[in-house]
């Protein structure tokens, strides 16, 4: 049976209207609803299912940020993950903390924790890097499968389902494996009142990055954040002809 | 945060239909129409002036020939109310866009003795808002302008066609809410809910209509137009004649203008979804819930099995939950998480620890809460699935709440029903009971009507809490209402509208 690791991450709610900061230098977070990113989310439910079917052992959650990023633990925890770490990061530092140090902390906790399978979520929504999942396979050298739509579980394979553009491609990796998980993956559960009270008993390390020994510099540095253009107002036209006048006038047919 | 935006789209597209189906469904009419009322419940027309031509002309002169809708076709969902319980034959639809041009069509159909069916969206539940004959159908929808909204007194000024749930979207931009929320606010006007007194799923916490509108406008059926707009809390000057027009479902005047009280929007909000054993254990958890979490709760509804039936099976809604005989909703408004997260979860352990829950689930992700609203909210849609929906809407003395559930379920053993159940407003006294079947029939109505009404009357309660009183119920006004009362009320209809123009055949027997 496999020891897993999940990644979660503490994200703006995703039904939350985004607003850039004034400076441009990121998105307002004070005072708005967060949740967990919901690939990760994604990632959880699979590992849970992994142990409901006997095919995995223990599930770890890791969750790098603020106090508050234990929220997100929490949830993991009451949905069946077995044990929470928490690697502190907080302030400006969070603030730059990036995919590669993620990456370097996760390639770590794996080795500690003598771990056969991480799946993460194929990217977090607010920054939408999609990174973290592909450094941490480099770092630790083992074989990755990114957005899969499925994962079958073998004794010391894993068979993944992968969407691709028009459709799918099947690939079994050996463990140790790293898997990111896309959205058709499952359709997460509630946390049922009962988990809910079990997960508070459950245990959570914290940790920091100087523990790990990992460097957390910034390495790339945010010039501008800024809003989408905002769409153009339509226009109403009498009827058909004025409608292809126009776009003929605007080279559209 | 591009992703952001389209992990909404494919979350929304994994839980397809959602809301946009109450919307498609007023639009596709082309399957089993409802009988016309005029036939199906044998009404007589009253002596209004048949719509000719020259009325035509003068409804275009006014409003110009893209606000009078007089294609058939365009004209049927206006005559149809969305659960296809009535229809009507209207071949007038006048869609004004000011106070101005809806005094001005009054006062002419008023002069000429034209029959007017006041209408918003549509969304009522009782017959109300359609015509019964061919009255003309004088339509809110183009009279959606919000005037002002101010952050510090939190009371919006708008017009009466307003969307509820763009008054909603409006105000959160101030840090407010509408003070009402209800499963169709994505097609209800506020001029409806208000003539209606729509209740709502929070009604429990911020009161109903009566209170929280400060003022309106209103034209009478002779085309005057009465201010009553005040924007004040405060107001003991002569009598309150708003409250005349606050569910008295346009028989006594239209509204055109809407001052409403908004509360400003929770900062944090928690849902849990219980399941129960049976009707005593919702009663304690009510109890318990109104003690404990006192000024935090905001909702508080039940749904039994069979309910809970039409959105798993005929919508495909997910449960979180597996099945029980009963389910809560209860909803906090708070404007600290943290606070509002511990009193929650306290009231909760304390209550699976005492095994008066069962089961349950708790969150305040947005997203989350809405899909189990959903399976709240999204009830009315779901039964319209089963066939024809005989709808009540009682409150009862709240021992009694259930009661009326099991009694028609036995009185109705040997009839042909798909199901019979009941959900609603736990919280207020109020519950929604229905009792559906593959198709309308006569020998059902007779079994249920007056028999519901009785057993309310009975006990005590209102045959219509908060769906008002419409067409479908005037003859039974009379077991929640006293003779006097209801004198009174005919009283005051000729006073406002003598010659009976405004929605005939509704509300007074």
């Amino acid at each position: 049976m496999a020891r897993v690791l999940v990644g979660v991450k503490r994200v703006i709610d995703y039904a939350v209207k985004i607003r850039v900061k004034p400076d441009k230098t990121g998105v307002v977070t004070d005072g708005v609803k967060h949740s967990m990113n919901p690939f990760d989310e994604i990632a959880v439910e699979e590992a849970v299912r992994l142990k409901e079917k006997k095919l995995a052992s223990e599930i770890i959650a890791i969750t790098c940020g603020p106090a508050q990023s234990q929220e997100a633990l929490r949830t993991a925890l009451a949905m069946g993950v077995d044990k929470g770490i928490h690697v502190e990061v907080s302030g400006p530092e969070y603030e730059t903390l990036q995919p590669i140090h993620v990456s370097k902390i996760l390639a770590k906790i794996a080795q500690n924790e003598k771990i056969d399978l991480i799946i993460l979520g194929k990217q977090a929504i607010d920054d939408d890097s999609n990174q973290t999942a592909q450094m941490t396979s480099g770092f630790l050298d083992w074989s990755l499968a990114t957005f899969a739509s499925k994962i079958e579980k073998g004794e010391k394979d894993v068979t993944v389902t992968r969407d691709i553009d028009g459709g799918h491609e099947v690939v079994t990796l050996k463990l140790p494996a790293i898997v990111s998980a896309d959205l058709r993956l499952n359709e997460p559960r509630y946390a049922t009142l009962p988990n809910i009270m079990k997960a508070k008993k459950k245990p959570i390390q914290k940790l920091s990055p100087k523990d790990l020994g990992v460097d957390t510099t910034p390495r790339i540095k945010i010039i501008s954040v800024e809003d989408p253009p905002t769409r153009q107002a339509g226009q109403i036209v009498p009827d058909v002809d004025t409608l292809i006048a126009k776009l003929k006038e605007k080279g559209h047919c | 945060m591009l992703t952001q935006m389209i992990i909404r789209k494919l979350f929304n597209l994994r839980n397809a239909n959602k809301r946009n189906n109450l919307k498609l469904s007023q639009r596709c009419f082309s399957s089993h129409l409802p009988e016309l009322t005029k036939n199906r419940y044998s009404v007589k027309r009253g002596n209004y002036a048949v719509l000719t031509e020259d009325h035509k002309q003068f409804f275009i002169d006014l409003l110009g020939s893209t606000r009078v809708i007089t294609n058939p076709d365009e004209c049927l969902s206006y005559n149809v109310d969305w659960i296809k319980n009535v229809r009507g034959y209207s071949t007038c639809i006048l869609k004004p866009k000011t106070t101005e041009e809806v005094s001005n069509i009054l006062a002419f159909c008023n002069d000429n003795r034209i029959a007017v069916c006041p209408q918003g969206g549509n969304t009522g539940l009782v017959g109300g808002s359609v015509p019964v004959f061919d009255e003309v159908v004088l339509s809110t929808s183009l009279m959606n302008k919000i005037y002002s909204i101010n952050d510090t007194s939190g009371v919006l000024v708008c017009q009466s066609g307003c969307i509820l749930e763009n008054i909603d979207n409006a105000l959160e931009e101030h840090g407010l809410m509408a003070p009402l929320d209800l499963g169709a606010k994505g097609s209800c006007h506020i001029g409806g809910n208000v003539s209606t007194n729509a209740g709502g799923l929070r009604l429990l916490r911020y009161g109903n209509l009566h209170g929280s509108v400060l003022g309106l406008e209103v034209v009478k059926a002779d085309g005057e137009v009465i201010d009553l707009l005040s924007t004040l809390k405060k107001d003991n000057t002569g009598f309150h004649l708003k409250h005349l027009f606050i569910g008295s479902e346009g028989t006594l005047g239209i509204v055109t203008k809407v001052a409403l009280q908004c509360p400003p929007k929770p900062r944090a909000v928690n849902l849990a979804f219980l399941g129960l054993q049976s009707f005593e254990h919702i009663l304690r958890t009510l109890k318990r819930a109104k003690q404990e979490l006192a000024e935090i709760l905001s909702s508080c509804e039940m749904i039994d099995a069979s309910t809970l039936d039409v959105c798993t099976d005929n919508l495909k809604l997910k449960s979180p939950l597996s099945q029980y005989p009963f389910y809560m909703l209860i909803e906090t408004h708070g404007s600290n998480n943290e606070h509002d997260q511990e009193k929650l979860n306290k009231f909760l352990e304390d209550a699976i620890a005492e095994e008066y829950i069962l089961d349950g689930t708790t969150t305040n992700e947005i997203n989350k809460m809405k899909h189990i609203w959903d399976l709240r909210e999204r009830i009315t849609e779901g039964y319209t699935k089963d066939g024809y929906v005989f709808k009540y809407d009682v409150s009862l003395p709240i021992e009694k709440f259930y009661s009326i559930v099991p009694a028609m379920r036995e009185k109705l053993a040997n009839e042909d029903t798909v199901r019979i159940s009941g959900y609603g407003h736990l919280g207020d006294g109020n519950i929604h009971f229905q009792v559906s079947a593959r198709e309308f029939s006569q020998q059902l109505l007779k079994k249920i009507e007056p028999y519901v009404y009785e057993y309310t009357s009975d006990l005590r309660g209102s045959i219509s809490a908060e769906h008002g009183i419409g067409f479908r119920k005037p003859k039974y006004i009379h077991y929640s209402k006293s003779s006097g009362s209801i004198k009174i009320m005919k009283q005051l209809k000729t006073m406002f509208d003598p010659y009976g123009i405004l929605n005939p055949y509704k509300v007074l027997p």
